[in-house]
Formats: structure tokens, C-alpha cells, sequence
């Protein structure tokens, strides 16, 4: 992996003319300390004189720099986003296969349990004729697709940290594949003001709101992070905007700068206690009180 | 006032004097013939000149920048200096980082981690005579420590310090007094100054390697 020996320069076992194996070097070596590199290239034969030495140092650089934003771009905000949606209809299928796959396996079988489990349970059976065979078969394909739709979670939950870290890290990976997906990517999430990211799909009951038949949305899918949906229902607004606010900070962190800043978590949790803590202060938080110090 | 560099002139633009170097436009800045504005609002390098800080350059020089981002600054840095070594950890600025090393035959980008020298140590050269730092993460101090290998024995560090990269809830005078505290032990101040207006709560160090 690493073609250099600690202190040596990039050039040691780099041919004079081969770029890729120059841009690997520069990629993936590493040296205790730097050295003069230019003249012991020169003295090396690498190159002819500290021009020739630079140039080649500039193709390679560029070349290597090129390669790793390529390969680190695959990681992009399109990617998660067909993966979340793809993700959501293979599960939506799968569960209205399954219903369907009860319903006629109960003809056939006796004690078949509802939903996935039941289907995965049916795909596991021997058929005996034809009939069987046909519902065994369904059952198969929604294993198959509820399979799917899990390793395609394990696919967003490794994929959103590298699109996005700071969303992925305070909204999980999921919920942040969710909010990308809904805002259309990341840049157009990073654009948006945090009251619309606050009800982003919520947007039925918003219109609904707008068109003044009933009260306006508190939250959207932002509702299944535990920040939300953990605190007491008087809470749920403010806890709703606060979250929110950090979440599209994150955002455009993430996409103007793509570095990741601790702080910006921990003032979420500063302000999350603080919520949680008007539960404690005895205007009925009912039987919370062993929770105002629960961790999310 | 400094002295600037044959490579860097003050022109006038719009009516105001302002700092300007020779190359490609990068960022959609003025330009006067071949002579292109160094925004000092949007580079905290150019602020720093800008302002007169006790920065010692006089062209040609080898340069280590560490948090090179899009390019801004570090494109009008390879304008007036010698070889360039411009360090970026995020990919997406490093697409527009590269646009401007393509333009230019002295800048060398490198898609590293400036908290971990050694991952460069085999491409960056020793005996440089400028460390310039902007890199918004926790521990300023110590990046600038670590990386003084690079710089010659009297090498300069100009260093741009965020306050609110060390801690967003301090006072920003308190958090300048500990990072330079901590600088000490690979170099010796020499100047110090706010760059506000053009950068809030941000403190430009110029300083000498011990």
C-alpha cells in the first residue's frame, strides 16, 4: 500500500513518466519529517534540474487530488438520495406483498403470522404442488425484497457520513438520507430556511394550514428523531424549532465546508437539556421526572 | 507600513487602494490590465497585509498553506511566491482548488489532513520560509505546532485564528491569549492584531520559528 520506506520522498519508487504510480505515492505514502526533496530527486536521477522537479511534482499533485475528489464524490448527495427513496419503496412493497401473500397463504397453510416474518416464514416451507408452489415463490421475492431493503440501510447508514457528517451525526443516517431526499439534495437542504427544514414532510398538513383549515404543523419527518419525539407533547414545538435550527447549521456545514465541528453538537445538547429540563420544573410534567436526564 | 513584495502592489480599484497581485482571476475579483484585487474581506491573509501587520516577504519564497479551501487566498499566495504547497481536507473546496492550480505552474494541492503532517511530509519540502495557517478545527495552536517542521530555522508562521473554532462560548480575547500561549513552544510572536472588520472574532499572528 505504502510504496515508501518512512523518509524517503514521494519520487523514491516512482518511474520518471508514470504519472498514476507518482499521483498513488502522493496519495498514499507518508514520512516521519520532511527533507530536501527537490535536490535529492535531482541526486536521484528522478529529475533533471529544480524546474524539471516541479513540474513533475505539480502533475502529480494535481493528478492525485483529482483521483481522490473523484473517488470521494461517488459519496455524493444523489447517491443517498436514490438510495433512501429506494430503500422506502422496497420496504412499502414488501409489507404490501406480505399482506397479500397472507391473505392467500392462510388458504393453503395453517398459523402464517402477518407482515414479513410471516412471508419469510412461508419462503422457508417445502410446496407440494402446484399452488403452493406459486405462494412459496411469492413469499421468496418478498424476502428477497425486504433483504434488500435492510442492506440498503446499511448502505445509507455507511454512506451519510461521508456526504454528510455533521447532519449524519445529529440526525442519524437515515434521517438525514430523508431530509437530503425531501429537499431534492444537499445543497437545495443547505439553501433552505430552518422553519421550512422544521416541516419538511409535513407538507399536507402545512398547505392544509395555509389554506386556513387547521393549526400549523409543529414538526415533519424531523418527528422521528428522539429529540422530538422522546420529550413531552408541550415540548415537542420548541424542541421541533431547536432541532431544526441545528439540523440546517449542519447542513450548510456540510456543504459549504464538509469539515466536521463538535461544537455545533454539543450546543444542540446544551439546548435540548434546557428543554428537557422545563419538565422537571413541576408545571405537570407528570411521570417524567426520571427522564429529564435521559440521553438521546 | 509593510513592505510588500515586487509581486504585490497596492492599485487602486473603485476608488479605494487595495492589494492586488499578478495571475489568473479566480473568483471573479476586479482586475487593472494584468494586476488582479486581493479582496482583504474575503482572505484573512490579504486582511492581514492589508492592514500592515509585520509580515517579512519579499517574493519567490516557499510557501506551505494549510487550509487552502477554494483557492482564494492561496491563488494570490503562488502569484508572489516561490513553490506552493496548498493543503485541503475537503473535497468539495479541492474541486475549485484545483481549476486554480491548473492555472498556475507553482501551486501543488494535496487533498490531506493538516492535523497529520506526516501524510505529507514525503511531498512537502523542508527549509520553507512561510507557514500560512487558516484552518477553521479545534487545536489551531497545535496544527501550527506540528507543522513547523516544514519552516526553515527562521521561518515566518502567518497564522489566522478563529476564535470560534476553539470554543463558541468564550470570550474570543481569552481563547486568542491561550492559542498563542500554546504557539510559544514552537515560536516566538512577533505581531498580533484583530481583523475586524473584514473577519469577527478572528486574530492574525505573524510569528517567527524558535
Amino acid at each position: 500500500m505504502t510504496p515508501n520506506t518512512a523518509d524517503s520522498g514521494w519520487f523514491e519508487s516512482v518511474d520518471s513518466g508514470d504519472l498514476t504510480g507518482a499521483a498513488d505515492a502522493i496519495a498514499h505514502g507518508s514520512a516521519n519529517a520532511p527533507s530536501e526533496w527537490p535536490a535529492q530527486a535531482i541526486d536521484a536521477g528522478f529529475a533533471d534540474d529544480t524546474d524539471d522537479y516541479y513540474a513533475t511534482l505539480r502533475d502529480a499533485t494535481i493528478e492525485a487530488a483529482r483521483e481522490a475528489v473523484a473517488e470521494r464524490q461517488q459519496a455524493d448527495d444523489q447517491q443517498l438520495l436514490h438510495a433512501v427513496r429506494a430503500m422506502d419503496d422496497a420496504t412499502r412493497t414488501a409489507n404490501e406483498l406480505a399482506e397479500r401473500c397472507h391473505e392467500w397463504a392462510a388458504t393453503q397453510f395453517d398459523d402464517i403470522d402477518s407482515g414479513i416474518d410471516g412471508a419469510r416464514d412461508v419462503a422457508s416451507r417445502e410446496p407440494t404442488d402446484p399452488l403452493e408452489e406459486r405462494v412459496v415463490s411469492l413469499a421468496e421475492r418478498i424476502d428477497d425484497l425486504a433483504t434488500e431493503a435492510e442492506e440498503l440501510r446499511d448502505f445509507i447508514e455507511r454512506l451519510a457520513p461521508d456526504v454528510a457528517p455533521n447532519l449524519a451525526e445529529m440526525a442519524g443516517p437515515v434521517l438525514a438520507a430523508r431530509l437530503i431526499s425531501l429537499a431534492g439534495g444537499l445543497d437545495a437542504l443547505a439553501k433552505k430556511p430552518s422553519g421550512t427544514v422544521q416541516v419538511l414532510g409535513a407538507e399536507d398538513a402545512l398547505f392544509a394550514h395555509l389554506a386556513g383549515r387547521g393549526p400549523s404543523p409543529k414538526h415533519g419527518i424531523i418527528y422521528t428523531h428522539p429529540a422530538v419525539n422522546g420529550i413531552r407533547p408541550e415540548d415537542r414545538g420548541s424542541a421541533a424549532r431547536a432541532l431544526a435550527g441545528k439540523l440546517s447549521i449542519a447542513a450548510r456545514i456540510d456543504h459549504y465546508s464538509g469539515d466536521f465541528r463538535p461544537e455545533i453538537h454539543d450546543e444542540l445538547d446544551d439546548r435540548m437539556a434546557t428543554i428537557r429540563a422545563r419538565a422537571g420544573d413541576g408545571d405537570g410534567g407528570g411521570n417524567v421526572d426520571g427522564d429529564t436526564e435521559a440521553g438521546q | 507600513m509593510t513592505d510588500l513584495p515586487d509581486g504585490i502592489q497596492r492599485r487602486e480599484f473603485d476608488g479605494r487602494t487595495r492589494l492586488a497581485t499578478r495571475g489568473e482571476p479566480v473568483y471573479g475579483e476586479p482586475t487593472d490590465g494584468e494586476w488582479r484585487c486581493w479582496d482583504a474581506g474575503r482572505s484573512k491573509l490579504g486582511a492581514m497585509l492589508e492592514s500592515g501587520m509585520e509580515v517579512d516577504l519579499t517574493g519567490g519564497e516557499g510557501v506551505l498553506y494549510l487550509g487552502a479551501a477554494s483557492g482564494t487566498t492561496v491563488s494570490h499566495v503562488a502569484d508572489f511566491a516561490g513553490p506552493t504547497y496548498a493543503v485541503e481536507f475537503a473535497p468539495r473546496p479541492m474541486g475549485d482548488l484545483l481549476d486554480v492550480a491548473e492555472a498556475r505552474h507553482n501551486l501543488f494541492p494535496l487533498l490531506k489532513d493538516a492535523r497529520k503532517p506526516e501524510a505529507y511530509s514525503h511531498v512537502v519540502e523542508s527549509n520553507l520560509e512561510v507557514l500560512v495557517q487558516d484552518v477553521a478545527t479545534r487545536g489551531q495552536a497545535s496544527v501550527a505546532v506540528d507543522n513547523a517542521r516544514f519552516l526553515a530555522d527562521d521561518g515566518q508562521l502567518l497564522l489566522a485564528i478563529k476564535a470560534r473554532s476553539e470554543d463558541v462560548t468564550a470570550d474570543p480575547e481569552t481563547v486568542f491569549d491561550s492559542v498563542c500561549e500554546e504557539l510559544t513552544e514552537a515560536y516566538e510572536i512577533i505581531d498580533r492584531q484583530r481583523l475586524e472588520p473584514s473577519h469577527d472574532d478572528h486574530l492574525g499572528v505573524v510569528a517567527r520559528k524558535r
